[in-house]
Order: C-alpha cells, then sequence, then structure tokens
C-alpha cells in the first residue's frame, strides 16, 4: 500500500527586516508504520500549514488543547526534529532547514529553548555550573578567564546564588531549578527563546516569579519569546501576539487586544469562555464545546473545527478554509468571514 | 549559610536513631488501628451542628519520616454543610490532600498517622461516627459508599488491565451484594450516561486507554457516584484537564450537586475553579488553616496577606497588571517549623506581636476567620 500523497506546496513569503522569525505554511508530518516492512500508511498530522511571524523584542503566545501540536511547532521551528514536511521557517531571514550542520551549529546560541518540566530536563549528575556553562564553553561565547565570573553574572541575573555553583539540581525545588533551565538558555546569549510550558510545572507563587524573571530579561536582553502554554491568563499576561492553534491549524493570529476582546473564530470565543474567572461576581456566559479534540492522524474533512462547531455551516464540512486578515494584523482561518 | 547546612544536615548515626523511635510510635497507632471486633459504641458520636454532614476537629496528621515528624497537618477544623461545596487551596505541600486523605483514612502507612482530632461525619440521619478513631476494616463501608474520592489523575486511578464496565460494576457488587449482574450492568450504563458520556454502551465495554483524559474522568466521576455519597472528595480534579475539559467536568459537577444532593469537598490550587463552584473556601498554608469563610468573604475581603498574595500572584483574564505580585521567600522546611506565625518570613505585612506565639483563628464575622494579627481589631466577639 503506498502512502498517501503530501501536498507540499505553498507560496513563498519574502523576509521583512522587522521580524526576526517568519513562519510560512510549515508542516511537519509523522508517519505511521504498520506491518512487517514498516509501511507508511498514514501521517499524523501535527502541524498542518502553520503561518505566523514574529518582531523582534516582542512576546509571540501560542495556545491551544493537549494534543493540538503547540510542542510540535516550537521544536519544528528550531530544528529539534528530524526535518519538516515543507514550508518555510526564516529565523533572520534565513532558512535554516538550508543550513548545513556546521551552520545551524554556528546558529543555534542565536535560538534556546526552555522546557516544560524542571525535573527531567536538567541533567543529575552535573552541577549547576557544568549544566549552565557547558554550551558557553562549547561555542566558545566568552574567553576561558571570564568564564566562571560571566556564568557567575547570568546566574545573579536569574535569581540564583553564587553558591549554588557546585550543588547538583535535585538540591533545589521546582522554581529554582526552572530558574537554571532559563540560566541555561540564556547563557550562550540567545535573540530567541521557545518557552515551552515553562510555568505549568509550577505552583501559583513561583509562576509569579518566573514570569516576572522573564520579563525582566526580555527587557534587560532585548529578547524575543515564543512563549507556549495551555493556560490563557498567563498567556494573556506575558504575550504581544498570540496565536490559537487547533489540531495542527492556526485558528486565529493576531495582537493580544484583538484575541481577547474581539475573538473572531467560534473556538477562540469557546476557549476563553472556559476560563474560570478568579472573581465570584464575574459570570461569563460559558461556551461549552461537546467532545473531545479528534484524532490528528485522522482530522475531519473541510474545517478540522466543524464537528465541534456551533456555527457549523455546510460548507465548514468539505472547504477548508484559508487565512484571512479581518484587521490589521488579525488573521482567522473561518469560513464565517468569507466573502 | 552554614547554619542552614547544619539544619538539613543529619548524621547516619541520628538518622537510625530517628528511624527506631519512629517505629515504636506508629506500632502503637497501628495496633489501635488494626483491632478487630471494636464496638461500635467506641467511635459513636454526635454532630456539633445539625445541619453539617462532616465536621472536622482539631485534626492533627503526623508523618513519621526519618528525617523527622512531618506535621503536615496541624491543627485544622471546618465543617461541610450537607449540600455545600467546601473549596480547600493552597499550595503544594501545604497539606489540603492529607486533609483529604484522613478523612477517608488512606494514609501512607504506618509513617502517616492521625494524631489528634475529631473527624465527625454523619453516616445516618440519627447516628455519626468519628472517622479518626474507627478501625480500618470498618471504613470499607464508608469508603466509596457514603464517602466518595475522585483522585487528580483519571489515568492512574483506573484499572488498565480491566474494562470500564468491570470496574463500575464492581463499586454495586462490593456496596450491595444483593443486586443481580444484569441490573448492576444496566446501573454502570445509566451512570455512564448520568455523566455525559454518549456512546456507554460501547464505554462499558472499553479499556481506559481507549478513553480521552476527559472521558476517563467522567468515568472516574461516574464510580464515585454509584453509590450516591453524601460526600464527594475531589482532589483536583480537573489539574490534569484541558481547560475546555475543566468546563465540561465542572458543569457535570453542578448538576450532580443538585441531583443526589450530596456535598463536595473540592481541594484545588486554582482560584477561578473555586470562585465558580465553592460555596465556602478554606485557604490552607504550611499545614494550617490562615483563612477561611464564604466565597464573598475571601475573594471580596481577603483578610490575610497569604490569601491577598496567592490573589495578586495569580495572572487573571478580566485586569489587566504591568507586573505580578510575587509572594517572596518560600514555605519554611515541615521539619522544623518556626514557632512564630509560619508566614511571618514572606509577609510584607508585619507587627511586631509576630514574632510572638503562631496566631489564634480570629473572628471578624459570623462567617469569616483568619489567623492574622492584623486582624485582631476587627474581632467580634461572641
Amino acid at each position: 500500500m503506498a502512502a498517501p500523497k503530501i501536498d507540499r506546496s505553498f507560496t513563498p513569503i519574502e523576509h521583512s527586516e522587522e521580524n526576526i522569525l517568519e513562519v510560512n505554511a510549515l508542516k511537519k508530518y509523522f508517519p505511521i508504520q504498520d506491518g512487517i516492512l514498516k509501511h507508511t500508511v498514514g501521517y499524523v498530522k501535527a502541524v498542518d500549514g502553520v503561518t505566523f511571524n514574529i518582531k523582534r523584542g516582542t512576546t509571540m503566545g501560542l495556545v491551544g488543547e493537549s494534543g493540538c501540536g503547540k510542542t510540535t511547532t516550537g521544536r519544528t521551528i528550531l530544528r529539534l526534529t528530524d526535518g519538516k514536511t515543507s514550508g518555510q521557517v526564516l529565523f533572520n531571514g534565513q532558512e535554516i532547514y538550508d543550513l548545513s550542520a556546521k551552520e545551524i551549529r554556528a546558529l543555534r546560541p542565536k535560538m534556546q529553548i526552555i522546557f516544560q518540566d524542571p525535573y527531567s530536563s536538567l541533567s543529575p549528575r552535573m552541577p549547576v555550573s557544568e549544566i549552565i556553562g557547558e554550551a558557553v564553553r562549547e561555542h566558545g561565547i566568552v574567553p576561558k578567564e571570564e568564564f566562571d565570573d560571566y556564568i557567575e553574572g547570568i546566574m545573579s541575573d536569574c535569581g540564583l546564588m553564587s553558591y549554588h555553583k557546585d550543588r547538583y539540581p535535585h538540591e533545589f525545588s521546582g522554581g529554582q531549578r526552572q530558574r537554571i533551565c532559563i540560566a541555561r538558555a540564556l547563557a550562550l546569549n540567545p535573540d530567541f527563546i521557545v518557552c515551552d510550558e515553562p510555568v505549568s510545572a509550577l505552583d501559583v507563587s513561583i509562576q509569579a516569579q518566573i514570569i516576572n524573571l522573564l520579563q525582566d530579561l526580555q527587557e534587560k536582553h532585548n529578547l524575543t519569546y515564543l512563549f507556549i502554554s495551555h493556560d490563557l491568563s498567563v498567556v494573556k499576561h506575558i504575550s504581544d501576539t498570540i496565536g490559537v492553534m487547533y489540531l495542527g491549524n492556526l485558528v486565529e493570529y493576531g495582537s493580544r487586544d484583538d484575541i481577547f476582546d474581539s475573538p473572531a473564530h467560534p473556538y477562540t470565543e469557546a476557549l476563553l469562555s472556559a476560563i474560570p474567572v478568579p472573581d465570584p461576581i464575574v459570570k461569563t456566559n460559558r461556551i461549552v464545546l461537546e467532545g473531545s479534540i479528534p484524532s490528528p492522524a485522522n482530522p475531519p474533512e473541510g474545517c478540522k473545527f466543524h464537528t465541534r462547531c456551533a456555527k457549523c455551516m455546510d460548507k465548514c464540512k468539505t472547504e477548508i478554509p484559508v487565512q484571512k486578515e479581518i484587521s490589521p494584523g488579525h488573521f482567522v482561518c473561518c469560513h464565517l468571514y468569507d466573502e | 549559610m552554614a547554619d542552614k547546612k547544619d539544619l538539613s544536615y543529619l548524621s547516619a548515626k541520628e538518622s537510625r536513631r530517628i528511624t527506631k523511635e519512629n517505629r515504636k510510635i506508629t506500632k502503637e497507632y497501628e495496633k489501635q488501628i488494626s483491632r478487630k471486633d471494636v464496638p461500635e459504641s467506641e467511635y459513636l458520636t454526635k454532630m456539633h451542628n445539625d445541619k453539617n454532614i462532616l465536621e472536622i476537629d482539631n485534626l492533627h496528621t503526623y508523618f513519621f519520616t526519618d528525617q523527622g515528624v512531618v506535621r503536615s497537618v496541624d491543627g485544622v477544623s471546618f465543617d461541610v454543610p450537607r449540600g455545600a461545596t467546601i473549596g480547600v487551596v493552597g499550595e503544594s505541600g501545604c497539606g489540603k490532600s492529607v486533609t483529604s486523605l484522613s478523612v477517608m483514612r488512606l494514609l501512607q502507612r504506618p509513617i502517616g498517622q492521625i494524631v489528634d482530632g475529631e473527624i465527625r461525619f454523619k453516616v445516618d440521619d440519627d447516628k455519626a461516627y468519628d472517622i479518626a478513631k474507627m478501625p480500618i476494616a470498618e471504613m470499607q463501608h464508608i469508603r466509596g459508599k457514603k464517602i466518595s474520592m475522585i483522585f487528580q489523575e483519571p489515568m492512574t486511578t483506573l484499572n488498565p488491565v480491566f474494562k470500564i464496565g468491570r470496574q463500575l460494576d464492581e463499586v454495586f457488587e462490593l456496596h450491595d451484594k444483593e443486586t443481580k449482574a444484569e441490573d448492576r450492568r444496566a446501573k454502570s450504563i445509566e451512570l455512564l450516561e448520568m455523566v455525559g458520556i454518549a456512546n456507554a454502551e460501547g464505554v462499558y465495554d472499553m479499556y481506559p486507554h481507549e478513553l480521552s483524559g476527559g472521558m476517563r474522568q467522567r468515568v472516574v466521576i461516574a464510580m464515585a457516584l454509584a453509590c450516591q455519597p453524601k460526600l464527594i472528595i475531589a482532589d483536583e480534579p480537573t489539574t490534569a484537564l484541558d481547560v475546555t475539559i475543566q468546563a465540561q467536568i465542572l458543569d457535570i459537577f453542578r448538576q450532580l450537586k443538585e441531583k443526589i444532593n450530596s456535598s463536595i469537598m473540592l481541594i484545588t490550587h486554582d482560584l477561578g475553579v473555586i470562585a465558580e463552584m465553592a460555596d465556602f473556601v478554606v485557604v490552607m498554608y504550611a499545614g494550617r488553616i490562615v483563612e477561611k469563610g464564604t466565597l464573598e468573604d475571601i475573594f471580596l475581603h481577603p483578610a490575610h496577606p497569604y490569601t491577598i498574595g496567592l490573589m495578586d500572584s495569580k495572572p487573571s483574564v478580566n485586569k489587566d497588571v504591568d507586573r505580578l505580585y510575587s509572594i517572596p521567600g518560600k514555605v519554611p522546611n515541615p521539619i522544623n517549623m518556626p514557632d512564630y506565625c509560619y508566614f511571618r518570613d514572606r509577609c510584607e505585612k508585619c507587627l511586631d506581636k509576630c514574632d510572638g506565639e503562631y496566631p489564634p483563628l480570629i473572628k471578624i464575622s459570623d462567617t469569616h476567620y483568619v489567623a492574622c494579627y492584623r486582624s485582631e481589631d476587627k474581632e467580634v466577639k461572641e
């Protein structure tokens, strides 16, 4: 049985100087293999045509339910997966999948990632100074004689004490471990950091500390963040622009106020209304979505959201909606805004 | 710095001594718990207020670990009125889960023991038991039938090797021995329909891995409701779920509460969920209650600095702030608790008096209690 055809066509985009990252029609499929000969019988369409760009020094939030492809998007952008399926990823105007192994290695310090779980993303056998300093030494960020001072400087930036240097990860609490992860990313002097649910595993009061730290560092080092989270209130607090993902598609994308004050896509509306508000007086008019997210290996025909959409039309069941700009900088993928 | 190290350092000799001592203590408790043929009169008690379904009174639950005694729950008292929802909030390690496990008597034995206090539970209209004094074997008739519990992780709660139907039927089998197999099946399917599972008959014959997280949590809720318990303890029931699924589950809770008129003890760290669900709120910090009151008391007139800090540190969709408030410092070491207010070292509003002993719960209105010296002038005398 032959593998299903993949549509790899897309229209290339032009690089604009104000954007640090431009993602165009990015697709990442994972093959499903079956039989003794491991034939490819289908694909899990984890990321299925995502288009957005991030301006220098801003934060873009990426929200969605679990399994919608947020993390895969983050990883594919950093070339941490083995190749993209199609589309473009331009970092400072440079297609990162065209670079050779040597060139991508030189670019790595400029783009870093902070992972969700600070318990499993630190090597338990390395002291903190080594965790932070290993890549600094590898990439030759600072001369040897300045190395110690540099690490201490980074640590104090991230709220760690210099006597923490020789300790091991198990001696730290969750919040402090996340600080180590941030220090590790920051030590390479990056321009762009993907934060993959950096506060989801932390307590409320620790969350606030880490969010404040990320904001302070952004100001100080002029960083650009892609902030992936399922917690909409955190995303609202930290982001300038927000993208809402559903089953591998970016259904809506715009500035923070666009998304929160005038959500256009029915899914965004439902998602926003589902957030519990910590105020007993505010009563939200909740739109409860029926059922759960369909499998990305076998997504519905037409608009992927039509099975759960309250405003579903006949057209939605057959035709895939395309991204439209409904107001400057506010994009939506929905047939409600056709014509 | 040197002082800090000394506190956490424990020599092997010292550790052995503690272990030996603990074993002696826990052995006594274990003996007490596992006695057979205990007369009912020993744990029969009276409710202080007939409107309550559960009264936790000065509960102390300690863990006798090899590093020392951890006072996980240290003098917690609150009531659960019939048909009401109590929200228990606090950060991880504050003792909220241990409180609920104490009520269910599911503490990790032998190191976890209820050391002192009463848990009065109204079993029938005219009968009340003190759960803290009940022998463990007797608890079997209470657990699942009168009080049931919903855990955080629906995947670990369900047994992966049995079909959903088998696991649901088991509840009836244990608590209602007379029912026939086909009746049980019908009842289980009815339950699955009640919690909003569309394809109930199909799900009855499925294994847990075939269901999504939200569906699994529905099954767990169905299981908890099987015997129409008087009290449902929900320990972070929606934390592992997505917001849209969380909204569905909370809706189910709300509908079911009306249908079977049971009380819910909702344990969570999400203030948003509490604001939506609870009638009364208990805020815990380091094993003690720092503030309790009605939903309005806590959210509109928070009095304890910790409650205020907790609310300010959570970003919210209905307000905009440039910078989040973050509570400085961290929770004190549970083995070496200070003898003053546990929150003093993190508190930005402390008074001279805060250096003294731990503040008592001060009544500042008919329903609102707070453990903070700053509210002393607002005290209402009885």
